[in-house]
């Protein structure tokens, strides 16, 4: 096992891959002789040359669709999409063309494309750097939707979206780059598909992907050392399709759901869930689910106020205290 | 330009390097968070054009890149750096930033963060001056690598079919981000890449603001007589990094150089000392003046100036209500 960083994990990802297959390649703005915005794509250039990583221009959607075009004929690119601000210019191509090509060529036809980019809400980036968009394209049909919440999923899961013959969109998070973590030394693949067991627990579940994976970690500590409670995290890394029997067993087992996400409510993962729940396993249920999500407003700059807007793990603590009625 | 005139413009141009150098140094001191793209080597660019337009009259839209084009309009450089300092007094309320400053009392209609975003936002104020039938004209400030996006095409087909009164200015600093125009865009003069819609289109040196002035002057008195639109390409270089995240890795140290060979603010002032309008140490009087005027009002006003409320959270993203009722209850009076 090897400790290092989500960043290095892509990088290394991308490296195996594209040693393995000369028909893997990378594009997208800055990845090449300036090794990526998060250094995703470090040394690749060097190693692999121009014409396999590819610095693009600053034309989302033509790029996006030029990598889908030759994914047509047998490439496998992996696209990075700088920040998912900058998805909604590249959105009519993943969405009109790679998402639907297989099914309205009645499978005659596929687009086998990763498409990578950096979501989340980092440090003050203003209204239109700090979008979370994983409510937009988990709701596409033909779109597989994944988001590691920590390096060894980053490796695995870039690794099995890159040998899968379905586009598979990646949200990644601005803030997360440099978190380090256990990676196996050997090729690993990690499944598309499912959810993990995070921590295990026997009181409330509480549901997280991606950044708030670590919220629901934190406040489970708090939860269990402060206030006995035994929280079970659930790390929703693969959006779409969402994990209905994972969701299922572990809500069967505690009985109270907390879904935490980075998103604002409507239309989102929160929503999604619940809506499992009802349809799984509503009889199971002790208390109504409750979701901990950012305040419906374009992110503000102003630090408070953008402290304000986005919730962490002391919300989610105070979410299951409120549920067990101690708040 | 009238001897008077190039005296004020210089002072323009060194509050408009101080300003941003002073931006630098909050940045460094934690007092501005986010993402801050700094103007100095460009300065002759937003003076010329902005001398031959008429600020606070014409409508004027740019990327993130926005502070000096801001202040050129008419904003008052204290409640831009609050902004920046994310203060309820900031020209946005410390809801925008510094990518997203705003004074539309100025008619400066903002800065906007994605890549090529303003070009039919500009061509749109263009249609809104032509129905109205006002003598404003539509400025649009944007990168050289902003011209890649599709959107820069759809909007000069738009622009030139409907003869919109509005003016492309296209500061070509030679790089987006990390990555030399060579290496993004088939051809590097991009005033080439607008014949093809017959839109008038010009080149010019962006680092003497009285070259980008004449310029000017041709570009918007085309655009003001109902000409159309025009494209004007001027030549110049950012000093800084990008960003604030940059350490300047794609490019030389002695390529830097040789621009700053040729600064906007120096050619001015050695150009009116050698006509016997200035002396060095008036020049030097400029520039501690306007570095007193910059700690002693506008850091002043900024660091005093309050933060926004939480409670206030949610103000600006609607309308207020109350004026809104008839049409979000259908119940109009
Ligand atoms: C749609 C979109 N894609 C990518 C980015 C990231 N980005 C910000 S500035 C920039 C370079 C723009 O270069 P240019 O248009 O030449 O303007 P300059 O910064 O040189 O003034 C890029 C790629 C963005 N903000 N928006
Ligand atoms: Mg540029």
């Amino acid at each position: 096992m090897a400790n290092i960083m989500y960043w290095e994990a892509i990088q290394r990802a991308h490296d195996e891959e594209m040693a393995r297959d000369p028909l893997v390649i990378c594009m997208g703005e800055d990845i090449g002789v300036a090794g990526g915005t998060y250094k995703a794509t470090k040394g690749l250039y060097e190693k692999y040359g121009p014409l396999r990583v590819i610095d693009t221009p600053i034309s989302e959607g033509g790029f996006t669709g030029l990598g889908i075009g030759a994914s047509f004929l047998g490439v496998r690119p992996i696209i990075e999409i700088m920040s998912v601000n900058f998805a909604w210019l590249a959105m009519d191509q993943m969405f009109n063309s790679a998402a639907k090509v297989r099914y309205m060529s009645g499978g005659q036809l596929t687009a086998p494309c990763v498409f990578r980019s950096a979501g989340g809400a980092a440090h003050q980036l203003g209204a239109q750097h700090s979008a979370r968009m994983e409510k937009v394209f988990m709701g596409i049909a033909g779109l597989r939707v994944v988001t590691p919440s920590n390096p060894k999923q980053a490796y695995g899961l870039l690794k099995s979206a890159i040998r899968c013959d379905d586009p598979v969109f990646i949200n990644e998070h601005e803030l997360m780059y440099n978190m380090k973590g256990e990676v196996p030394d050997g090729e690993y693949f990690h499944p598309l598909e499912g959810s993990e067991i995070a921590r295990s627990g026997t009181d409330v579940t509480l549901f997280g992907y991606n950044i708030s994976v670590h919220w629901c970690l934190k406040a489970a500590e708090i939860l269990d050392k402060q206030y006995g409670i035994s929280a079970e995290v659930v790390d929703l890394y693969c959006l779409s399709p969402l994990d209905r029997a994972g969701i299922k067993a572990s809500v069967s087992k505690t009985h109270r759901a907390v879904i935490a996400e980075e998103d604002e409510a409507p239309v989102g993962v929160g929503s999604e869930v619940i809506a499992i729940i009802n349809e799984e396993c509503f009889f199971e249920l002790d208390a109504a689910p409750v979701r901990v999500h950012s305040a419906m407003v374009p992110q503000p700059y102003n630090h408070t106020l953008e402290k304000a807007a986005i919730p962490d793990h002391e919300d989610v603590v105070k979410a299951v205290l409120k549920l067990f009625g101690k708040a | 330009m009238k001897l008077e005139d190039k005296k004020r413009v210089l002072r323009e141009m060194v509050l408009h390097r101080r300003f941003e150098e002073r931006c630098y140094q909050a940045y460094i001191e934690r007092k501005i968070g986010g993402f801050l793209h700094l103007y100095p080597g460009q300065e002759a660019c937003c003076n010329g054009v902005m001398e031959a337009a008429r600020p606070g009259h014409d409508y004027v839209i740019t990327g993130y890149r926005d502070h000096v084009h801001a202040i050129k309009c008419g904003a008052d450089p204290k409640e831009v750096m609050a902004e920046l300092y994310g203060k309820e007094t900031g020209s946005s309320k410390g809801r925008g930033g510094s990518m997203h400053i705003f004074d539309v009392s100025k008619r400066f209609m903002g800065g906007y963060a994605l890549v090529g975003g303003p070009f039919p936002l500009a061509a749109g104020m263009a249609k809104a001056i032509q129905l109205k039938g006002g003598d404003e004209i539509a400025i649009c400030f944007l990168g050289d690598a902003a011209n890649n996006q599709g959107v820069f095409h759809e909007t000069l087909n738009m622009a030139a079919l409907w003869k919109l009164p509005v003016l492309f200015v296209c500061e070509n600093n030679l790089y987006g981000i990390g990555t030399a125009i060579e290496r993004s865009t088939a051809i590097v003069h991009q005033h080439k890449r607008v014949c093809a819609y017959g839109i008038e289109a010009a080149e010019c040196d962006g680092q003497d603001v009285e070259k980008v002035y004449a310029a000017a002057r041709v570009a918007v008195d085309h655009v003001r007589h109902g000409k159309g639109p025009y494209f004007l390409e001027l030549m110049t270089y950012r000093y800084r990094g990008h960003s604030m995240s940059d350490s300047r890795g794609y490019r030389s140290r002695e390529e830097e150089e040789m621009w700053k060979q040729r600064d906007p603010i120096f050619i001015l002032r050695d150009r009116l000392i050698a006509e016997g309008a200035l002396t060095m140490a008036e020049f030097e009087a400029i520039e501690k003046e306007t570095d007193a005027y910059i700690e002693n009002e506008v850091i002043k006003f900024a660091e005093e100036s309050p933060e926004p409320r939480v409670e206030d959270l949610e103000k600006y993203v609607f309308a207020d209500r109350e004026t809104q009722r008839p049409w979000l209850t259908g119940k109009a009076a």
